[in-house]
């Protein structure tokens, strides 16, 4: 049925759902941040502050892939599982050195991003189903490299990556900054960026336009791999072992929660690169500030299962416009 | 209060859709023993129709009277209660399930309370039988061919002793002698008193099989009687609107004079495309500065052969040649190399992306001719969007807003200029007028003849006669996914095309190679 809807109507019916699905995220950020400003002691030190920032870094980084594999009407449940991959890999080749040891790690997410992508672009298969079987098999791959035990790492460069500084800042949450700002010129300046959005948004007029759609869709799940695989190596250096049973688990849920929660559509058709690191951000500090406050991890969980269902809710109502 | 040899009166049945008058006070009677054969074009409301006599959709007003006592149907499952049963095109049974448990679905032959899967299995053989089928009814259901899955439907709906049966294009993936058989069955199932509403766009099957006809045209019955008097031209006529004996000397299209191009070089020339009943060896040829219309009922294969022109119809066998080099690998992208353009029928499903905005919508395509290294600079895209959004007048509040929030005109036009801006030698139209306003209709038809004249090859097809006979300067009709008539120069005309619709269809084995 064609109904012809006038902008200006179409537009003001759906303003505040749409206003709260963009923005919604930020002003949820602002406000727990002036909440614990005054309530929380101490939660304003530059210490504090850097805290939260590298513990919610690793997610940030997974979740900018993920918003790319959201953004073509996919998604990525092997993110975690490929976490662990590139940690387990990581004191394979640690004798050769730091750099080639990050570099293989990062192969390996890379090669685990081709896999899924071919998977669904090439046999056709749900991302959803296909993203399963790398979740499952990744960990496996992971303990099996790693002789299913965790190692304790002493590589003093790689150790830098966890808990060193450039300029009083901590060099993973510079390396989180750096990819946000690539993803951000990727998703909007580029041809690229822009091919995949139009996938994401509607499949069949990308194919009649003669759009690469494999190639594009291949592309989003290897940025996706190569980007948890980074998470990987940061989360290894962190901890300062590669603990391929623990590193990256249940990362695939926070990652697609920062995404959701960030205003990026499960529809595809569009990218929210910054609503997605908003998001990160806000689950971290939502737990911080219940922790700060004495409730149990258990709390913190509901909450932001909470915060889960007020962000879907609120897409469902810009979608049913 | 009603007529007892009636099974089912719907009077006045009306319904709106946001925008559209679905059904304006439709009747419909019918009679048990009787088929009864519900035809219409696109939009015209007959699977609204179906969908509230089968208590899909419920009537905004009218009433509806099922067996003498009126009705009003709640959910299908009430209309399966009262005896009515539907059997859509995509047939409603579950793949994944053996056939003998969907012919038995909900109604399982019980033993001690559990399912009785022997005695399920060898009754579900013995009533397939009788309906032709012979299959092994333990295995899924999605195994076993269209045909025999469409006797499953047709077989459960008689065992759940249903006295209406509504069938939604019960042929169109069925083989020749599948459709016999069908039509065997549903010949029995008249003569033991079954009522069959019949819906069909095969006029060869719709007088072999059926005795009365209502014709539906943009939510109104247009006709509605016996089908023996009613001779094949009239029946077209009907379908398409168009009166007989008063077909307008002058039209009200936008369109200029017929031109004859006969001695240009053909841009496009399409050959032997085919595809499992889809398209049988459909040619056509394609030139400079000529107009081709595709004309043909519903279901006939225009759509189709725009789409295998493109590549977006994947082809068992055929050849598309481009100003006189054979494409290789048929796909969108090789198509759009090769000069092609095809502004797809279906605008929101195929043509647009409603969350982006005017200039990238139009851009989507040239995006990677206009890229160096993966950017486009933005300067050369507002240039370029300037140019059509002036040329074509989209209204727009910005090349920034959303296309999802433009009005169907301009969409229409968004997606027109997506494919100009790549300058194309061959453009293909499928209904681009469909569902645009007046205005908007006018200023499209009047840029096919300019572009035509600019020496642009062009392919439209429209359901509506008028603009197709008046835009196009050669028609090639089809029918049953195949050409069965070409008209050029002064054969075109609303006659000459409606006679081809409606002549005898070729017979179908000469045309099947399985």
């Amino acid at each position: 049925m064609t109904t012809d809807t006038a902008p200006a109507l179409g537009g003001r019916r759906a303003a505040l759902p749409r206003l709260v699905s963009d923005y919604g995220v930020y002003a949820a950020v602002l406000v727990l941040l002036a909440y614990n400003a005054v309530f929380t002691p101490y939660f304003l030190d530059a210490g504090n502050l850097r805290t939260q920032l590298v513990q919610a870094a690793p997610i940030v980084i997974v979740a900018l892939g993920m918003a790319l594999v959201i953004g073509s009407e996919g998604i990525d449940l092997s993110v975690g599982s490929v976490m662990a991959l590139a940690a387990a890999v990581i004191p394979l080749y640690l004798g050769f050195g730091m750099w080639p040891a990050v570099l293989m790690a990062l192969l390996a997410g890379i090669a685990a991003g081709l896999f899924n992508g071919t998977l669904v672009a090439v046999v056709g298969l749900q991302p959803i189903v296909a993203t399963l079987a790398l979740l499952v098999a990744g960990r496996g791959l992971a303990l099996v490299f790693a002789g299913g035990q965790l190692k304790q790492l002493h590589n003093p460069e790689l150790l830098a990556l966890g808990d060193g500084e450039l300029a009083g800042v901590p060099v993973i949450v510079l390396a989180a900054a750096g990819l946000t700002l690539a993803t951000a010129i990727l998703v909007g300046r580029t041809t690229y960026g822009r091919q995949l959005v139009a996938v994401g948004g509607n499949r069949p007029a990308a194919v009649l336009a003669g759009l690469p759609v494999r190639r594009i869709l291949i592309t989003a799940y290897v940025l996706c791999g190569l980007f948890a695989a980074v998470a990987g190596v940061f989360a290894t250096a962190r901890l300062t072992a590669s603990d391929p049973s623990a590193i990256g688990n249940l990362a695939e849920l926070s990652a697609i929660t920062a995404v959701v929660v960030g205003g990026t559509p499960l529809t595809g058709g569009r990218v929210r690169v910054l609503g997605t690191v908003a998001g990160a951000m806000l689950m971290q500090l939502v737990r911080a500030t219940l922790i700060k406050h004495d409730l149990p991890d258990s709390a913190a969980q509901m909450a932001q299962a909470a915060i889960i269902l007020v962000a879907v809710y609120v897409a469902r109502e810009r979608r049913t416009r | 209060m009603s007529d007892p040899a009636t099974i089912l009166d719907a009077r006045g049945v009306t319904k709106r859709f946001p925008g559209v008058l679905a059904l304006d006070h439709v009747d419909l009677t019918l009679t048990p023993g009787r088929v009864h054969a519900l035809v219409g074009e696109n939009g015209a409301g007959k699977s609204t129709l179906i969908k509230i006599l089968s208590g899909a959709y419920h009537a905004d007003s009218g009433e509806i009277v099922h067996a003498g006592r009126p009705v009003s149907f709640a959910r299908p499952l009430d209309a399966r209660a009262a005896g009515i049963s539907t059997i859509y095109q995509e047939v409603n049974l579950i793949p994944l399930m053996s056939v003998a448990r969907n012919l038995f679905l909900g109604r399982e032959p019980r033993r001690l309370g559990l399912i009785d899967l022997r005695r399920m299995n060898r009754e579900a053989a013995a009533v397939l039988d009788r309906y032709g089928v012979h299959v092994d009814v333990t295995r899924p259901l999605g195994t076993i061919g269209l045909g025999a899955r469409q006797m499953v439907a047709l077989a459960r709906a008689v065992a759940e002793d249903a006295r209406l049966l509504i069938m939604d294009e019960p042929t169109s993936s069925l083989e020749p002698r599948e459709v016999e058989t069908l039509f065997t069955v549903v010949e029995s199932l008249t003569a033991k008193g079954m009522a069959v509403l019949y819906v069909s766009h095969r006029l060869e099957e719709l007088y072999r099989l059926c005795e009365t006809v209502t014709v539906l045209r943009d939510g109104r019955v247009v006709h509605t009687g016996p089908l023996a008097e009613l001779d094949r031209l009239t029946l077209v006529a009907h379908m398409l609107g168009r009166e007989l004996d008063q077909v307008r000397q002058e039209g009200t299209t936008r369109f200029g004079e017929h031109r004859d191009h006969t001695g240009n070089p053909p841009v496009m020339e399409a050959r032997g495309l085919t595809k499992r009943h889809v398209l049988r060896g459909v040619g056509l040829t394609v030139r400079a500065g000529e107009v081709t219309g595709l004309g043909g009922l519903l279901g006939a294969g225009r759509s189709e052969t725009a789409k295998a022109v493109v590549g977006a119809l994947p082809l068992d066998s055929g050849t598309v040649t481009v100003g006189g080099r054979r494409l290789r690998r048929l796909s969108p992208a090789t198509a759009i190399r090769a000069g092609m353009a095809l502004l797809p029928e279906d605008r929101k499903a195929e043509g647009i992306v409603p969350d982006l905005s005017v200039r990238e919508n139009i851009l989507l395509a040239a995006l990677p001719r206009l890229s160096r290294f993966g950017f486009v600079s933005r300067r050369r895209q507002e240039r370029i969007v300037a140019t059509f959004t002036k040329r074509l007048r989209i209204k727009a509040a910005s090349p920034e807003q959303k296309v999802g929030e433009l009005s169907g005109g301009n969409q229409q036009k968004v997606l027109l200029a997506r494919w100009l801006c790549l300058n194309p030698r061959l453009l293909l139209l499928d209904e681009p007028t469909r569902g645009i306003d007046v205005g908007a209709k006018a200023e499209v038809q009047a840029l096919i003849d300019e572009l035509a004249a600019d020496g642009l090859a062009v392919v439209l097809i429209s359901s509506d006669l008028e603009e197709l006979v008046e835009g196009a300067d050669r028609i090639v009709v089809l029918r049953a996914g195949a050409v069965v008539a070409e008209l050029d120069g002064d054969d075109v005309g609303e006659h000459a095309v409606m006679a081809a619709l409606a002549e005898a269809e070729p017979r179908e084995e000469d045309d099947r190679d399985d």
